[in-house]
């Protein structure tokens, strides 16, 4: 157990954390701009891996992680014409029901389309191997996850905060009413958002898939992780986001370290120390 | 009068029920053919289908299929559909040990005998066995025994072990365990990562990398496999800590998924497609030419194996529940994975082993057999049948 190991250990910690927030991002932005809470999230997920995992097949590694984004958007945009903007105005509770049913719709689709068995989707080469960092050699592919969940974090806080769509979005959310009296589309403004969460679950499939695997239940087994980040964090914010992953990777990373056989227990018992201590999460949105 | 509509209602169906149970065999196929273990399911009831194509002719079968889910809860109830209502007289299928485990004490009380084709848990043919209930596919112990002296004859004398937390992962590793540690080697750690709820083995595998092994044995299935010989990979551990297992880690059914990552591994199990025998060559001819080339998996020689097993009980005379049952405890030929008998004191399947490294031919990922390992037959544990 030298220095070299806490390294490392370090190093999945942050990784892992960087991965949480790319797969909760999507469903934080949508929650904290729309208030809708948007279970179908983790499938849109796997709807994401499958088509990277099927276009890199024939295409190479990059085409598929640029092409899932948008594909997933798309059928962002066709879920919410149809389904989501009917939604918008009935409860949590209805939008729960709808979206948790979805899921499943969603994940069955994901059989019939691309069947049962796992798809490839491998490290492409020029990120395979791996890079020496204060002495321990660490995989190439685990920075380049990094790199996307801070490129991911730093974009979106800089489109809110100093753009004028940021700045439209914002005064969309704290007062809808008063922002389309004057003249925002909020409608047309809620949309996009929306599509830009799908893109963002997309984007975390594509990353993620070569990770892990490609399954069709993988977007399943990744809603509770996505849910607890949230919740800890706050649901909506983004700096809500960036720490509850931050909680969650180095909480379960060093949980398995330290008590293997606690592991699976510890997120769950600082989950409810904080929907007591703070029911909202740490960081909140203003909105809501 | 409505009543007694009623009652030649029930009469009538009563004895079209006793005239279709006494022409035909009645089977019961209870598989996941959706949920997480669909692909297992699915590739199973492919096997099960080959077999009856090719041992069945002739026979008077009719087949019942059933989702389980591999939802415990509703197996049973879909088990007792098959029994009081549809009344069949053989079961088959059952790919989770929960399953299993759930509907151990109804089909013994039934008396509906029932073939598995996955659930490995040592206890279904072990302290639980029932002369109704007996296994084509593997017990986790049987699968595991030989190896540890294998691994200990490759020169490994320090292994770190993981598998997921669940009662299939103990007892593979229990098993394993005990018999490297009687040829001489030691465990020098292990871990039992939260099942189906690990995403990063990142951490366990930093462990297992400063523990000082020389190897790690491992048992993973699925999803979780596939993660993990990548993430094994991705580390680089595979130079200096090979990693040897249960052969579940890189099965045929999602070897493609983990690519070149899995190169390499040596595991055991008791079937691969690269058995060169004329028996299994045809087998997976016969299979490759319906899957458009895909080879068949140890899930697929399951249950061929069971319908190969029931075809035989059925030209022996076997006709209803009892008879069936009792001829199945006897039954024995060679399959694609060499010979197999039933173990009449525990209805376990006893079969040779295999220990394969997966290599690369070409651009595609195969089975290289290193070693057969004699047929393993499990302790009694606990069954008196």
């Amino acid at each position: 157990m030298d220095t070299g190991f806490w390294i490392l250990q370090f190093l999945n910690a942050l990784q892992f954390s960087f991965l949480l927030f790319l797969l909760s991002v999507g469903l934080t932005v949508i929650f904290g701009l729309m208030h809708f809470v948007n279970l179908a999230h983790g499938a849109l997920y796997a709807f994401g891996a499958y088509v990277a995992a099927s276009v890199a097949a024939s295409y190479g590694y990059w085409a598929g992680v640029f092409v899932a984004p948008f594909a997933v958007a798309v059928l962002g945009l066709v879920l919410y014409q149809f389904l989501i903007k009917r939604m918008r105005s009935s409860g949590p509770m209805a939008q729960v029901l709808v979206t948790f049913g979805l899921m499943f719709a969603l994940l069955d689709l994901t059989r019939i389309i691309w069947g049962d068995l796992a798809l490839a989707l491998d490290v492409p080469a020029s990120l395979s191997g791996r890079i020496s960092i204060f002495g321990v050699e660490y995989p190439l592919y685990r920075f380049f996850v990094m790199m996307v969940g801070a490129i991911a974090l730093i974009m979106l806080n800089l489109i809110l905060a100093r753009t004028q769509i940021g700045a439209m979005i914002r005064a969309g959310v704290d007062n809808d009413k008063m922002a389309s009296c004057l003249g925002i589309n909020v409608e047309r403004l809620f949309f996009i958002v929306f599509c830009v969460g799908c893109a963002l679950a997309g984007i975390a499939g594509a990353v993620a898939a070569p990770l892990l695997s490609v399954v069709p239940e993988m977007g399943l087994e990744i809603l509770i992780p996505t849910l607890i980040v949230i919740v800890i964090g706050g649901l909506g914010s983004l700096k809500g986001a960036i720490t509850g992953s931050l909680i969650y990777g180095f909480v379960q990373t060093f949980g398995a370290v330290f008590a293997p056989q606690f592991a699976s227990v510890v997120i769950y018992v600082l989950l409810a120390l904080i929907l007591i201590t703070k029911p909202n999460g740490l960081f909140p949105s203003r909105g809501g | 009068m409505k009543n007694a509509g009623i009652l030649i209602t029930i009469a009538a169906s009563l004895l079209s029920a006793s005239i279709a149970s006494a022409d035909a065999v009645k089977v019961g196929v209870l598989l996941p053919y959706s949920g997480v273990y669909a692909a297992l399911g699915k590739e199973i009831d492919a096997g099960f289908n080959l077999g009856l194509e090719e041992f069945g002719k002739g026979l008077d079968l009719e087949i019942v299929r059933e989702d389980s889910e591999a939802d415990p809860g509703k197996s049973i109830a879909k088990a007792r559909k098959l029994v009081l209502q549809d009344k069949v007289d053989v079961m088959t299928g059952i790919v989770s040990s929960a399953v299993a485990g759930a509907l151990r004490d109804f089909v013994h009380g039934a008396k509906v005998p029932l073939m598995i084709t996955n659930a490995g848990n040592n206890s279904v043919t072990g302290a639980k066995c029932s002369p109704y209930i007996s296994r084509f596919s593997f017990s986790n112990g049987q699968i595991n025994r030989l190896m540890g002296q294998w691994v200990y004859d490759q020169g490994v004398r320090k292994v770190f072990t993981l598998a997921p937390d669940y009662t299939a992962g103990h007892e593979m590793i229990d098993s394993f365990a005990a018999t490297f540690v009687a040829a001489g080697g030691e465990i020098v750690g292990g871990e039992y990562t939260p099942f189906r709820k690990t995403k990063d083995f990142g951490p366990y595998l930093a462990t297992a990398k400063a523990s000082g092994a020389d190897a790690v044995y491992s048992f993973y299935a699925g999803g979780e496999a596939i993660t993990f010989v990548k993430q094994y990979d991705s580390f680089g551990l595979k130079a200096n800590m090979p990693l040897f297992g249960a052969g579940f880690l890189t099965s045929p059914l999602y070897v493609n998924a983990e690519g070149d990552a899995s190169i390499g591994v040596k595991t055991v199990l008791h079937y691969v497609p690269t058995i060169d025998s004329a028996i299994n060559n045809s087998f997976v001819a016969k299979f490759q030419s319906q899957h458009e080339g895909r080879s068949p998996s140890e899930f697929a020689v399951a249950g061929y194996d069971a319908a190969h097993a029931l075809s035989l009980a059925i030209q022996q005379g076997a006709t209803d529940r009892a008879s069936i049952a009792e001829s199945i405890s006897k039954v024995s030929f060679t399959g694609p994975r060499g010979e197999v008998t039933i173990d009449p004191k525990t209805n376990n399947i006893v079969q040779p082993l295999y220990v394969y490294e997966t290599v690369k031919k070409g651009d595609k990922l195969t089975q290289k057999v290193l070693a057969q390992l004699p047929n393993t037959q499990d302790d009694v544990n606990g069954c008196s049948l």
